[in-house]
């Protein structure tokens, strides 16, 4: 087991005894099925919506070159810097390079899972700069000194008490009682980092082939203001959010605002394509957009796999995951939580050590239900877990398949399991639950049926015996 | 029509009844029933555990056991799917994939062969009581089905049926994963069992007996006095 | 970018794409989806003006984005001044266009326009920002702003009151008809696009949802008939 499976069970264990957490998520989520449900049933059709937008992710991811290209080229011809970053170390270096050429000193940052997934922050507060959260959840788990919770939703597991007493402790902020008197505290903070800020650092959910554009979308405004007021932009986008036309938005905007957030339209969706251009009065003098690979082209290369990189970053799958319900964002212990974060993570950090996240589901497939382009999450899954075990099988599991296997393919032998059930029913009922219970991985928390007088096979056999 | 059993092994082991309610159900319809007894597991385990080798080479008992078979008809969503959605996949590029294709596609749950295939609806049974239904999650997301049971179960004269608030969210059962993940297993059941006693049902009807196993397993350590049926099981009530 | 990955990566991508993937989404779809345009899947749009601002207006009320009717320029002028007075206004910020130059400068603050240099601590400490904007989308309830026609990048994201004067002619059913305006008014869609659909708001506390997280804390549509 590696580390990061242990890791994984002791905080599962931990929170799934948490009944508190689990009637908070609980209650968390209660409205958004709700909303989302109404925002569906007013499209004309759903279904065909999720095919078009899958279309058009399908489209992009598969001829990825091509779109990467005429992305940087419209982007260049405004005076964008595209930066082609091989990995996490390359980005970080060249946006710490771009920092230091223009003097930087503070930096403002609005919500990006891939300058989380490259631990950017830390490579740049380690160079020496201050990095401030904007979005309000990000700005929260920072002060705490958390990783987010939910890739949408990154305070969704704190009460507002929790927040108060963070707040509290440190700004200096005086007790607030509500939501809205907590918001308002960090809308001040804020509001001061956001004009003394000389870089600003954005991720993007989309970025547009056809015009050259990244594509943000955002309910607070903070990516708004951290993209206009510094001098210096950077954005860093993962190479997979290319869509090859700006029509393709026009679907997956509101797709991305009711699967994510059971919105109609997420409140600020901004394409951003250029530095302060001649004529404009505003916005930064420069613009950095980091492509970012970082084992995407591996995933790219899993052809059966392909489709995950269609992912638009919407959080549907984790908000409708029981598993994700039930332990919680921080355990599974990376960037990337819920359904999508089970299946790319082995792809992006390694299959052996990350196999756990795809073994950890009951394969409900609730997942790829919902997921607005289509991804075949839930199988994904099971083919992760099929090439962890042809890599490497477990040493122990390995004998116990091949007897299964052995065993299921003799009938006449087969016959015998009943009788031995019946047999050794009364002693595996005694010691239910004990730690010398072989089946006590069930039994410690549920009973087992005691088995019937007669297996289907042996009444078949005393039915054809009659006739 | 002749039509072949497929017997899930734990229906076989531990839930009888669900397949003994098929064949009453199927023969007072007037079809002949057959059940080839060389048929033992569908193999998915190994299949979900990540041994596909070990998965194939128990599916290709069941390749023979249905190889001459006409319809085969399956009384659990999970195992049904197995058949009709994995072995294609499982058998994809190998030896004996046409017979794999051949037989997912001969495959039937047994609500949907009820309602779809044969056209019935009312089966004549009567159960009083008050229910509810737990769609199986590989029956409902990879066979589709959801309306069948519920088809069927509205002829069934005195029963109640109430939906519960969360019918589509899975029980936690998912086969080895609840073994191999207990505490995450656990806790999904125990939110399944509160929305099954939040409808105030004393009984809880599935075309899944493993998600049942995980239920009524909760419920007995629970002390809960709700028992569980399978479909057959209470459609056969005539 | 000379020292960058660029060519490694797009060699990584061309390898990988020599494997073709399965083309599974077009599964269930069929023929139904034929002769359609993606966007016939969305909410439908109504084609009669007085049903398209029927539909902007039932957005925003969900939106808590205020519209106030206007039969002219006389009437927004006066609108807007009532605004002020019930805001409190003590300075605005805005820039020079159409519906807007006039109304703007018969309210009598001082006003900080940002279509010419400007500080940004001046325009954060003005009360309002009064901005045009190219379109109104009516399957959100949403505005589309550019550069040009709402004062640069900030103004219609600083001030904690945004208002927008719009004519209803500018109305349109929805984003793949505001992409057509874009490329109608500038050829190529400019550096600086942004659709504002509703005031700012946030659900990261609790899922309770607060307004004017960062943006703008209100928002008023002033829709001149004429």
């Amino acid at each position: 087991m590696s580390t990061e499976s242990a890791q994984f069970h002791r905080d599962a264990d931990r929170l799934t005894h948490d009944l508190r957490h689990r009637a908070w998520i609980q209650k968390a989520l209660g409205g958004y099925y709700v909303k989302r449900d109404e925002q569906k049933a007013k499209y004309t059709d759903w279904q065909q919506a999720r095919a078009a937008a899958a279309a058009a992710k399908y489209e992009a991811v598969n001829h990825l070159d091509k779109y990467l290209v005429e992305l940087t080229d419209k982007l260049a011809a405004r005076g964008t810097k595209v930066f082609w970053a091989a990995d996490g170390a390359e980005a970080a270096e060249y946006i710490a390079s771009v920092a230091r050429d223009a003097g930087v000193k503070r930096i403002i940052k609005s919500k990006t899972m891939t300058g989380e997934e490259i631990h950017l922050p830390q490579a740049l507060e380690k160079a020496g700069l201050e990095v401030v959260e904007s979005d309000l959840g990000e700005f929260i788990v920072q002060l705490r000194g958390e990783p987010p919770y939910h890739i949408v939703f990154p305070s969704m597991h704190l009460t507002r008490g929790e927040i108060d007493g963070t707040f509290q402790k440190k700004l200096g902020s005086a007790h607030a009682d509500t939501p809205e008197e907590l918001t308002m505290i960090a809308r001040g903070v804020m509001r001061q980092k956001y004009c003394e800020a000389d870089m600003g650092i954005s991720g993007a959910n989309f970025a547009v082939a056809e015009t050259g554009h990244i594509s943000i979308t955002e309910n607070e405004g903070n990516a708004r203001l951290s993209t206009s007021l510094p001098k210096v932009l950077v954005s860093i986008v993962g190479i997979e959010k290319v869509v090859p036309k700006l029509d393709d938005l026009a679907v997956l905007l509101p797709m991305l605002a009711t699967a994510g957030a059971a919105q109609n339209m997420t409140c600020y969706n901004t394409l951003l394509g250029g530095p302060r251009q001649p004529g404009e009065t505003d916005g930064p003098r420069e613009f950095h957009v980091v492509l970012l690979d970082n084992r995407r082209t591996a995933l790219l290369a899993d052809a059966e796999q392909r489709d995950a990189l269609h992912c638009i970053r919407c959080g549907a799958c984790l908000n409708v995951c029981p598993i994700f319900k039930n332990i919680g964002g921080h355990s599974y212990g990376t960037t990337y939580q819920g359904p999508i974060g089970s299946v790319i993570t082995p792809h992006l950090r390694g299959l052996q050590s990350w196999k756990h996240l795809s073994f950890s589901s009951s394969l409900c497939g609730a997942c790829a239900e919902t997921c607005p382009v289509k991804i075949d999450l839930h199988h994904h899954l099971l083919q992760n877990r099929r090439n962890a075990i042809e890599q490497k099988p477990v040493w122990w599991e390995k004998p116990i398949f091949a007897g299964f296997a052995w065993f299921m393919r003799r009938p006449r032998l087969y016959r015998f399991a009943a009788p031995l059930l019946r047999l050794t029913a009364p002693v595996l009922h005694a010691i239910r639950g004990k730690d010398i219970d072989p089946l006590s991985m069930w039994t410690r928390t549920r009973d087992l049926p005691a088995p019937p007088s007669q297996s289907f096979k042996e009444y078949w056999r005393d039915r054809n015996a009659k006739r | 029509m002749k039509i072949t059993l497929f017997i899930p092994c734990f229906i076989d082991q531990y839930y009888p009844g669900a397949g003994i309610g098929m064949v009453r159900i199927l023969e007072k319809l007037g079809h002949s029933v057959d059940y080839p007894e060389s048929q033992t597991c569908c193999g998915q385990p190994a299949f979900n555990s990540g041994y596909w080798d070990e998965a194939r080479s128990v599916a290709e008992t069941m390749l023979d056991a249905f190889r001459d078979a006409e319809a085969v008809v399956g009384g659990s969503g999970s195992c049904g799917a197995m058949l009709k959605v994995f072995y294609p996949e499982l058998f994809h590029g190998r030896p004996r994939e046409a017979e794999a294709k051949a037989l997912a596609a001969k495959t039937h749950e047994f609500s949907s062969f009820l309602v779809n295939v044969l056209g019935v609806g009312d089966l004549g049974a009567s159960f009083p009581a008050k229910a509810t239904f737990h769609d199986g999650c590989h029956g409902l997301r990879e066979l589709g089905i959801k309306r069948e049971p519920r088809e069927l179960l509205k002829h069934v004269r005195g029963l109640e049926l109430v939906e519960m608030k969360e019918a589509e969210t899975c029980c936690g059962f998912g086969g080895t994963f609840s073994v191999k993940f207990p505490e995450i297993s656990t806790a999904m059941g125990e939110v399944k069992c509160a929305s099954i006693l939040e409808t105030g049902a004393e009984l809880v009807i599935s075309n899944d007996s493993s998600c049942l196993m995980q239920i009524q397993g909760l419920f007995d350590r629970q002390g809960q006095k709700i028992k569980s049926m399978h479909l057959a099981e209470v459609l056969a009530h005539f | 970018m000379p020292n960058d990955s660029r060519e490694k990566i797009l060699r990584s991508i061309r390898e990988a794409l020599s494997v073709k993937a399965p083309a599974r989404h077009l599964a269930g779809t069929g023929a139904a989806a034929s002769g359609h345009k993606p966007q016939d899947w969305l909410p439908p749009v109504p084609s009669s003006p007085a049903e398209l601002i029927a539909l902007f207006e039932k957005n925003s009320l969900d939106l808590k984005t205020e519209v106030r009717h206007c039969a002219d320029a006389a009437a927004a002028a006066s609108e807007l001044a009532a605004l002020a007075r019930e805001n409190n206004w003590k300075s605005v910020g805005s820039h020079h266009f159409a519906l807007g130059t006039e109304t703007v400068s018969a309210l009598g603050l001082p006003v900080v326009f940002t279509d010419q240099p400007y500080e940004t601590a001046d325009l954060e400490r003005c009360d309002g920002g009064i901005s045009g904007c190219d379109c109104l989308v009516a399957q959100t309830g949403g505005i589309l702003v550019t550069s040009a026609s709402a004062g640069g990048r900030v103004l219609s994201v600083l001030p904690p009151h945004h208002v927008v004067i719009a004519s209803a002619g500018q109305l349109v059913g929805d984003l793949a008809d505001a992409f057509a305006v874009l490329r109608k008014t500038y050829g190529s869609p400019p550096a600086f696009v942004s659709f504002i659909t509703g005031p700012s708001r946030t659900g990261d506390i609790e899922r309770i949802l607060v307004l004017g997280a960062h943006g703008p804390k209100k928002l008023t549509v002033l829709l001149v008939q004429s």
